[in-house]
């Protein structure tokens, strides 16, 4: 399993789970068309399937095959393991 | 020089004309034996005299791993022009066509992909 802070720490990362979290199950082309055509993050094809690898190695995505398509989808599990260390609490919030 | 026919490679030349003539609207232009296939294209009825689609054999052994790789990962054939891409893909959903991209606003346009059934995806997009 990678590093959830790693793959957290870059923009384009974050960027690319925001946009599964707007809608989940996106081909890379998708996620391609979207980075480009709304965050105007030219990256090669290449360096968003890299970036998709981080996220998949660091169980932040998960990709499923339905039939001849290759989807990919959010997962936040890994995410619950940083509350679980430090939990969320009321304190230092305004009343 | 000019563009006056574009291709997508299908896996049944009959299968492909009752697809983009029946769903999607085109009209067929030329019909040609060549072969043992056919020159087959077809026009928008939209533009008849404007460029045509050519629906061309993908017998060659180098299509079809080209085809499946670019269709594994989402990417289009070939993108063609619709004056309101939701509509579209409303109608064409409810002929039963799948879309791997439902409509998505990236910034100047809007665009969605289906699958042609010949093994092919399509992109089809709304200018703003």
């Amino acid at each position: 399993m990678g590093d959830v802070f790693k793959a957290l720490a870059d923009p384009t990362r974050r960027t690319i789970l925001d946009e599964l979290t707007e809608r989940d199950g996106q081909t890379l082309f998708e996620i391609c068309v979207r980075l480009t055509g709304r965050h105007q993050l030219s990256l090669t094809r290449q360096a968003v399937s890299q970036h998709l690898a981080v996220l998949e190695e660091a169980g932040l995505i998960t990709t499923r095959k339905q039939g001849r398509y290759k989807f990919h989808h959010l997962d936040t599990t890994p995410l619950a393991a940083i509350f679980e260390r430090w939990p969320i609490t009321r304190k230092g919030q305004a009343p | 020089m000019k563009i006056y026919v574009t291709s997508v490679f299908v896996d049944d030349q009959q299968k492909a004309l009752d697809f983009y003539t029946e769903m999607l609207g085109f009209t067929k232009k030329h019909d040609i034996p060549v072969g043992g296939a056919r020159w087959l294209t077809v026009v928008s009825p939209e533009d008849p005299e404007g460029t045509e689609l050519l629906l061309e054999p993908d017998g060659h052994p180098a299509v079809g791993p080209y085809k499946k790789a670019l269709v594994a990962d989402g990417i289009p054939a070939t993108s063609f022009q619709v004056t309101d891409v939701q509509a579209e893909y409303e109608r064409l959903r409810g002929l039963g066509v799948t879309f791997t991209q439902e409509p998505m606003e990236a910034g100047p346009v809007t665009t969605a992909v289906f699958d042609d059934t010949c093994g092919n995806l399509i992109q089809i997009v709304t200018p703003a």
